[in-house]
């Protein structure tokens, strides 16, 4: 007996849809012999890792706290992906959104500025996320450059661009020389859903984009030429779309979001600008969009679930003493799975039975 | 039996010697989808040096039967002899081994790769070492010129084709399978395949001839094995029948002539292209020099020429997908063009069918009704203020579905799920139900049955009588002498003057397809000075 890949007539959406599915199952065994290889008791591991957050309110809320970057910085990311754009380099353009934002938080702090400054921080951010990704794209579109290279160094970038500023000319000279600046002000400070709990004005701007991408991919043109330009270049340039404008496009777009999601999670959650204030949400949303099959309300699913990672990871650390890495670990091997699974999409397993000696061979 | 038969330009007889057996046997053979029976108790023989057809419309059941033969498919019920024993093919590699080569009639090379290293991938044992001389040997031998070192994406289908030709030829086959081998080679080269088959049949071996034209197959084959609906419907000696009696054992019917009313009235030219000239961003592209034509309106043009000899360039260029130098290198209807888009070109009336159907006129894994959009969203039904109207997609793809009876499982599957006919039969609705004032259409019946070759014909014929002007680019001259007023050829990037089609030599256009007698450049500019 062995095991051959049939190629499809048609894409399965059963297993499109089921991929993900499978992929965490696949995540939760391995996951299972890990914790049974570290000495852990496996089921009361995943237990403590993945279940008991969900019975837990403050958890619960952590992790629409933690899956609101993710789904602003995935829900760009899935535009760039599904045109065939590999932008990598989300992190960095989350960080460089957080500084140019804050700086605004900055200038303003303590001279009394009005309740614009909020909004007009979520523009700066979102400008200088995608005025960040841009480069990577326009190197691409004019030069050939890979743009996965160009826009993943970019991040170590963006940075140690943070890392300056916070430690030289905006660190807080009240700060007992923290490599920090000062704290928001009230009108720099996203106002929180629920008074007492961290659940933030973010959530709902994360949900009102995935409703946006969901219409704009679904019903417009330029969603039809989004997916058309990845799937089918040719067909794309036949149909009169520019694949290099499209390209810029993607990218500002992404690069929009992700700074976005970086000033809303300084002004929401940090309150201040400090190295570090990404546990590396630009990268955990590529694996997002993924699980999330490039789509919308995918995208939302599976940022909790991701979200749920990072609070389980942590819930893990303090009671089963196992190191916080152990997330990443997690992370990786659901991209793996969910990208193998969906080789099932295009292709069925099929099991051949190992042929006899053929017959009347001489 | 004698010698001299089996070598003269006519078919041989097939040998069937006494106490002999078939070379290749199937019996009984059936092979089932689910409900769907796509070959129903096939029996076939094929013997030692016969060229044996395989005739019938898509979805008869011919592909599904060879790719039996190959091992690429197992059968539900029956059994294949080989030499008179019974054999079970559990793959290419397996059906190689005994002496079974296939070339497709859709390729399978990778892109990337050169000539050779495709070549070499498509061989059991590949010693890459040395696979140059022996693809430009064989190549050479069998008149089918081939670079071994050029990239195979910068490659027209007919030099792909080639490639997949030589691949065989070098696996030494006893039995060759060709599936539309000749749809792309020009009459000389076909004449030059067909020699030779004819060599390879007195060598001793068989080929299983897969075609859609019946004149091949009456010149070529011993004997013909025509298929419908999956069933063995007759066999016959081609050779003793009309085509139009082949043809309607295939359809079931009689299948109407295309037929133009003859009462032509040429209007103004819709299409002028005056001195174009363009070089081409591929190193290996071909230089379009000083390219000029009309097509008045009423009008089919017909463009013959050998495959990769600057049609795709001069579709790109009319196209726009690639933008000429000068915007009045190209006018339509009055309007210098060269520097629009594609999109501005289809606003003021053009429609464009290219040649490759999956990648290029469709994206292969979009639904039919997404597919629509491409050149459907310049006008202004399906695309309202940036959104689209599925409802309006999912109506023309009706309509699309019931004027050219595309034929499909579902309502709106993918494009790659249609068959190759059908899914010409859907571009070619999508654009000429636009309704057209100029038409760029480029290899319209490639690999498409004779009843569906014949409705798309006839739409063209009729969109030129509703007053349209139509360019057809083809590489098979029998459809470009019935389809067209007058007929063009390029080669190498130079266009011959226009023949009026009535009373073009065929033996001149072969000529003029190789090259000889086209002006070259120091004559066009002798003529201008």
């Amino acid at each position: 007996m062995r095991l051959a890949l049939e190629r499809r007539a048609e894409r399965s959406i059963a297993i499109a849809l089921l991929s993900p599915v499978i992929a965490i199952a696949l995540t939760l065994v391995t996951g299972a012999i890990l914790f049974a290889l570290l000495g852990k008791p496996p089921l009361e591991a995943l237990r403590i890792y993945f279940f008991d957050p969900l019975t837990d309110p403050w958890a619960l809320q952590e992790i629409a706290v933690k899956a609101t970057p993710l789904v602003l910085i995935a829900i760009g990311l899935s535009m760039c992906y599904l045109a065939n754009a590999w932008n990598i380099g989300a992190e960095g353009q989350f960080l460089i959104g957080a500084i140019t934002g804050g700086w605004l938080a900055v200038v303003t702090h303590g001279t009394g500025a009005g309740y614009w400054v909020l909004p007009a921080m979520m523009l700066l951010g979102a400008l200088g996320g995608a005025l960040y990704a841009l480069i990577p794209a326009f190197f691409k579109v004019r030069f050939g450059a890979s743009e996965i290279l160009s826009s993943l160094m970019l991040v170590y970038v963006a940075e140690l661009l943070l890392d300056y500023l916070v430690r030289g000319p905006w660190r807080d000279p009240k700060g007992f020389n923290f490599p920090t600046t000062a704290e928001f002000d009230d009108v720099a400070t996203m106002p929180v859903l629920i008074e007492g709990s961290r659940l933030h004005l973010g959530a709902i701007i994360a949900l009102l984009v995935v409703a946006a991408a969901a219409i704009v991919l679904g019903r417009t043109l330029k969603g039809f030429e989004i997916r058309l330009v990845g799937a089918a270049p040719r067909a794309a340039r036949f149909a009169g779309f520019d694949d290099k404008a499209l390209t810029l496009f993607t990218f500002a777009v992404s690069g929009a979001l992700a700074g976005l999601a970086g000033i809303i999670e300084v002004s929401a959650t940090v309150h201040h600008l400090q190295p570090g204030i990404s546990p590396g949400y630009g990268f955990t949303a590529i694996i997002v969009a993924f699980l999330g099959r490039l789509n919308p309300v995918g995208i939302l699913i599976a940022a909790m679930f991701l979200a749920l990672t990072f609070i389980g990871g942590e819930s893990a650390q303090i009671s089963l003493k196992v190191p916080l890495d152990l997330t990443k670990v997690f992370q990786g091997m659901l991209l793996f799975y969910v990208l193998a699974c969906d080789t099932l999409i295009l292709y069925r397993i099929r099991v051949m039975q190992t042929q006899k000696a053929v017959h009347g061979a001489r | 039996m004698d010698d001299a038969v089996a070598v003269a330009p006519g078919p041989g007889r097939p040998v069937q010697p006494e106490g002999q057996v078939p070379l290749l046997e199937a019996v009984g053979i059936v092979k089932r989808y689910g409900d769907f029976t796509a070959n129903d108790n096939i029996n076939l023989q094929i013997w030692p040096t016969e060229v044996h057809a395989l005739l019938g419309e898509n979805g008869a059941g011919k592909s599904t039967l060879v790719k039996m033969i190959y091992g690429l498919l197992q059968p539900t019920a029956g059994e294949f002899k080989w030499q008179g024993e019974p054999i079970v093919l559990t793959g290419p590699a397996s059906a190689r081994a005994r002496g079974i080569g296939m070339v497709f009639q859709h390729f399978s090379l990778f892109e990337q790769l050169t000539v050779a290293e495709n070549v070499a991938l498509g061989l059991d044992t590949a010693p890459l070492a040395g696979i140059d001389e022996r693809v430009a040997e064989v190549s050479r031998a069998y008149g089918l010129p081939l670079d071994p070192k050029r990239e195979v994406w910068r490659l027209s289908v007919g030099e792909r084709q080639r490639i997949e030709i030589v691949r065989c030829l070098l696996q030494n086959p006893k039995l060759l399978i060709l599936d539309e081998p000749t749809s792309v080679l020009t009459p000389q080269e076909v004449e030059q395949l067909f020699r030779t088959l004819r060599v390879l049949r007195t060598e001793g071996r068989a080929i299983l001839y897969i075609s859609h034209k019946l004149d091949e197959v009456r010149a070529l084959c011993d004997t013909a094995t025509i298929l419908r609906g999956g069933k063995v419907v007759g066999t016959c000696d081609p050779r003793a029948e009309s085509s139009q009696s082949i043809a309607r054992m295939m359809v079931g019917t009689d299948i109407g002539e295309v037929r133009s009313d003859g009462s032509k009235k040429l209007g103004a030219p819709r299409l002028v292209v005056r001195d174009l000239s363009l070089m081409p961003d591929d190193p290996h592209g071909i230089r379009l020099e000083g390219i000029s034509f009309e097509v008045p309106a009423g009008e089919v043009l017909g463009l013959a020429g050998v495959a990769g000899n600057g049609q795709d360039e001069l579709f790109a260029a009319l196209s726009g997908e690639v933008r000429s130098d000068r915007a009045d290198m190209i006018t339509i209807d009055g309007r210098a063009a060269g520097r629009l888009t594609i999109t501005d070109r289809r606003r003021i009336g053009v429609a464009f069918v290219p040649e490759e159907r999956l990648g290029h006129a469709t994206a292969p894994r979009f639904k039919l009704s997404d597919n629509t959009l491409i050149s459907g969203h310049v006008a202004g039904s399906m695309v309202r203020g940036g959104f689209i109207d599925r409802g309006q997609m999912v109506a023309f793809v009706d309509h699309i579905t019931k004027s050219y009876d595309v034929r499909k499982g579902k309502p709106d599957p993918e494009a790659a799920s249609l068959s190759g006919g059908n899914l010409q039969k859907y571009v070619v609705g999508r654009e000429i139900l636009r309704e057209p004032k100029l038409l760029i259409i480029s290899q319209p019946t490639w690999g498409v049955d004779a009843g569906a070759a014949a409705a798309i014909r006839q739409a063209i014929i009729d969109l030129a009588s509703r007053g349209a002007a139509v360019l057809v680019m083809s590489q098979d001259l029998d459809e470009l002498y019935e389809i067209c007023d007058r007929l063009v050829v390029i080669c190498a990037g130079r266009l011959s003057a226009p023949r009026v089609t009535r009373h073009a030599d065929r033996g001149e256009i072969g000529m003029l397809m190789a090259g000889v007698g086209i002006k070259g450049k120091e004559d066009a500019h002798a003529a201008r000075a």
